[in-house]
């Protein structure tokens, strides 16, 4: 039998990649993806975590996520369309309107 | 039932609709409103004075408005025989000059806040009399004094209007700060401000002394006398009467009502009203009779030479409000407030018909420039020949019965100065029926003095304005007959025809008069015929020989001068006060404290943190991963503090 | 054992697609890298007696969100997106907040403690199979945040029309 910890331990792995990628990467669509991959990372503990509480609960709160992230991925994508209509870019560090 | 409530709060109604709706509304509708209110609070005020006389007097209180620690005030009612008389007189004069004003203003810009504001005075000054406790008096008086202020700048295009209205309030604080003092200290010393508990109080503590200033004072005449600042203030006595003759530059209804009438003998109500108090202190009864007889001679000297007929009424009120001072000085307060309800007709008849006079002479003033008028408007002619003879002191018109009144209690009442106001009285009656004459004589008779123009323009005034003429002259013969003292009351066979006294009598108690019978029929024989003789001397220099009033100011061209320039107390002021505050406001307030302390702060806060922003701002790189970056560091310290602590 | 071995191949598979989707220059990669890993996942949770799960994990995430990501991708000129450095200037400094938020996790899931164990037991839920057993749960209890689940896609179905939409341009 696997224990659970194994389990959290792989999805903190890869939330923290997302994290990374979310810091790091200068693509705006690759911070999107990166913010889907914190998702689906969180998605492993909370099945991992039903599975051992033998509680259908973190199901249901798995599916909640994934409409959530199905609706946050076509606004979000629609928020870069229209992004990069205005600017001709999709790379962050060259959106610097809120510079102080 | 509550329903007197419906006499304050008619007019409070009939305000909040002119104020709100009346621009766009009510417009040239706004008499209607006001007027009906007005006249509903008449009929109710006269209900309540048949409830009076059945001996229902009310004091009750209908909702605290101020519950802190033993401080508690509300919002309550004292309806008793003062009450009553003030209610009448007040709901009567607005009623009447709320209609005269709509022949008036007629076709004025600013038609429904005219009425607006006079509904607003009304309420004021009947929460004034109807209050049952002294921050409820102050309430009204305060009141009053803005609608005051509002209705004397009226023109406020006008500068010389702005700046009366001005005046009118400033002058007005001086008194005032007093008569904050005084409730202070009266609470202070019996812990509630209500009169009921204070007047019965009173009498215990009148021997106490208290510290005020440095000085060991005794209480009552510390209250009696800060009480009176307000009341001189109000009311335009000496020193505080300057604002009262400029306040004719509002329209004519409102001199009449408010600076003639109603507000200005709010002063006397306030004496009448804590008669307890001031019964009890010799020196404030002394101060006051003095102050009134002082500023009646010195009114009424000035009136003799102006030529504005406004103010030349309004030096006449001036002189009127010091009579019924000297009444209440010298222990006589039903005199005072027979007097006080007297003056309110013949008064707002005089100006009713100074404004008539001015609707046809297209707002001149000068004396000089009329006569003769007597053809053209003969309503006008009668009514303000009647007021004149009332004012003067003809036997048989109510000004007689209540200034016989006034100087019989002062000759034989126990006050100290008592003779002497008594004489300063007798010399202002005979003055009062000259210079009332003067008005009648240049204004009325001869010939007309005036362009050709205006004598063209010459018409008796509308209906709305002549009604309440006729009105007022009915109450400047008739109110008087109230009070008829009861010697001559003897004579044409009615017995206690004083009933006026006797109706007061359990508000303002039984004054004091020690004299024989034939004392009183010679002072009475004295004041008709200096009256007589104030007519007589005026129809001789007016009507007869011009040239005698001419020789007379330049043989005494000093003492003309001075009259002319009312004594320089203006002037005095000017150099005294307005001056000095002028220059200090100018050079250490504006100069030293307003531009160099307060503009360092005000520019150097801004200035400091535009600084540090300037600085700060590079923190905001606009760089999104920056801000999530620190967001996740956040999570980090949080996280960390939570498990590893 | 056998389950530690399947256990370990996914765990080791995910950790690298993860780095790989993260780290490739070139969108579609990272995009079809993304698609391999959301199939992994779903695997995992077949592993976890979560079949309903797993398809909506396949049919969601990879059948539509993943396509949707493909077409925006397209659209971006990749030719540019080639020659430029992938990550921005401070990326150490990120590097060192993420393992540090790493390590603070693992900390805290050492001294993890379970709650006693819900009434689904993998026997019960296998006795009526999941999609009937979640189902039941989703349609009772959680009623209500289920419709309004449907609320949020139908806004996000209207907010992406309105946002993606070309403006109008003006007859002159």
């Amino acid at each position: 039998m696997v224990p659970l910890n194994w389990y959290l331990m792989l999805s903190t792995v890869v939330f923290m990649i997302g994290v990374f990628g979310f810091l790091t990467r200068k693509n705006i669509i690759i911070m999107f993806i990166s913010v889907e991959l914190m998702l689906n990372a969180v998605n492993i503990s909370l099945v991992s975590f039903s599975h051992f509480l033998q509680d259908l609960r973190g199901h249901i709160l798995v599916f909640f996520i994934i409409t959530v992230a199905a609706a946050e991925a076509a606004i979000g994508l629609a928020l870069i369309i229209a992004l990069f209509r205005n600017k001709t870019t999709a790379h962050v560090d060259e959106m610097t309107e809120m510079k102080g | 039932m509550n329903y007197y409530l419906l006499i304050p709060f008619l007019p409070l109604t009939a305000f909040l609709i002119n104020i709100l709706f009346g621009k766009k509304y009510v417009q040239e509708r706004a008499h209607w409103v006001s007027i009906l209110a007005v006249a509903g609070s008449w009929i109710v005020a006269v209900f309540t004075l048949l409830k009076v006389l059945k001996g229902e007097t009310v004091n009750e209180d209908l909702y605290t408005w101020v519950l802190s620690g033993t401080f508690e005030v509300s919002v309550g009612f004292l309806i008793d025989q003062l009450t009553t008389v003030m209610l009448i007189v007040v709901t009567t004069c607005s009623t009447l000059i709320h209609i005269y004003s709509v022949g008036y203003m007629h076709g004025d810009k600013g038609y429904y806040r005219f009425f607006a504001y006079l509904s607003l005075f009304t309420f004021c000054m009947l929460m004034l009399v109807m209050a049952n406790n002294f921050l409820q008096l102050y309430f009204g008086w305060e009141g009053v004094g803005l609608c005051s202020y509002f209705l004397i700048g009226y023109y406020f295009n006008k500068k010389s209007a702005s700046d009366a209205g001005k005046k009118a309030f400033i002058v007005n604080r001086f008194g005032d700060f007093g008569f904050g003092l005084g409730i202070i200290v009266i609470f202070l010393t019996f812990g509630t401000i209500y009169y009921e508990p204070v007047f019965t109080q009173i009498g215990g503590v009148a021997a106490q002394t208290i510290s005020f200033l440095g000085y060991e004072v005794n209480l009552a005449t510390l209250i009696a006398l800060l009480l009176f600042c307000g009341a001189i203030g109000k009311s335009a006595q000496m020193p505080l009467h300057v604002w009262l003759p400029d306040a004719m530059e509002g329209p004519t209804p409102v001199s009449a009502l408010i600076h003639a009438a109603t507000m200005v003998t709010a002063g006397v109500f306030l004496l009448a009203r804590c008669s307890p108090i001031f019964s009890l202190s010799e020196p404030a009864m002394v101060v006051a009779a003095l102050i009134g007889a002082i500023t009646s001679i010195f009114a009424a000297t000035i009136a003799l030479v102006q030529n504005d007929i406004k103010r030349i009424i309004a030096y006449s009120t001036l002189s009127q409000l010091g009579y019924m001072f000297l009444a209440c000085g010298v222990g006589a307060y039903t005199a005072g407030i027979f007097h006080l309800y007297t003056h309110a007709f013949f008064k707002a008849l005089l100006f009713l018909c100074a404004g008539s006079v001015m609707h046809a002479m297209a707002g001149e003033l000068d004396l000089q420039k009329m006569g003769g008028l007597k053809k053209y408007m003969p309503v006008t002619y009668a009514t303000m020949f009647i007021a004149s003879l009332s004012i003067s002191g003809v036997p048989g018109l109510a000004g007689f019965f209540s200034k016989d009144e006034i100087l019989w209690l002062a000759y034989a009442g126990p006050s100290p100065v008592g003779k002497f106001v008594w004489a300063i009285g007798t010399i202002v009656a005979f003055l009062t029926a000259f210079y009332s004459f003067r008005l009648i004589f240049l204004t009325f008779h001869g010939e007309f003095r005036g362009t050709q123009k205006q004598e063209h323009h010459l018409h008796e005034s509308p209906k709305s304005m002549t009604v309440p003429l006729m009105l007022l002259t009915i109450g400047a013969v008739a109110s008087g007959w109230v009070g008829i003292p009861n010697l001559l009351g003897e004579v044409i066979g009615i017995e206690h025809s004083n009933w006026f006294s006797g109706f007061m009598n359990p508000v303002l108690g039984h004054p004091e008069a020690h004299g024989t019978h034939a004392e009183e029929w010679m002072l009475m024989g004295i004041s008709v015929l200096a009256g007589l003789g104030g007519i007589g001397l005026a129809a001789v220099f007016y009507l007869g020989r011009r040239s005698i009033p001419v020789l007379l100011a330049q043989k005494f061209g000093f003492i003309y001068r001075i009259l002319w320039n009312k004594y320089y107390v203006d002037e005095l002021y000017s150099h005294t006060i307005v001056r000095p505050t002028l220059w200090i406001s100018q050079n250490i307030l504006m100069g030293i404290t307003d531009a160099k302390i307060i503009e360092l702060i005000v520019n150097g806060v801004p200035r400091a943190i535009g600084g540090v922003s300037q600085h700060l701002r590079k923190v905001q790189t606009g760089l999104l991963q920056h801000y999530a970056a620190i967001m996740a560091t956040g999570a980090l310290i949080i996280g960390a503090w939570i498990l590893l602590r | 054992m056998l389950p530690k071995l399947f256990f370990g191949y996914y765990a080791v598979v995910i950790i690298v697609l993860s780095l790989l989707v993260v780290t490739r220059k070139n969108p579609v990669h990272s995009v079809m890298w993304m698609l391999l890993l959301f199939f992994h996942i779903a695997g995992l949770y077949l592993f976890l007696n979560a079949e309903f799960i797993a398809a909506i994990q396949i049919i969601v995430y990879a059948g539509a969100i993943l396509v949707l990501f493909l077409f925006v991708v397209l659209l971006l000129n990749l030719r540019e997106e080639l020659l430029i450095e992938r990550f921005i200037g401070t990326w150490p400094t990120a590097l060192v907040i993420s393992v540090s938020l790493l390590i603070l996790v693992i900390r805290a899931i050492q001294d993890m403690a379970l709650a006693p164990p819900g009434n689904h037991s993998v026997d019960a839920i296998q006795a009526e199979t999941h999609t009937v057993a979640l189902g039941k749960i989703l349609y009772t209890d959680y009623l209500f945040p289920f419709e309004i689940a449907s609320v949020v896609l139908l806004i996000a179905i209207i907010g992406a029309l309105v946002l993606a939409k070309r403006k109008m341009r003006s007859p002159q």
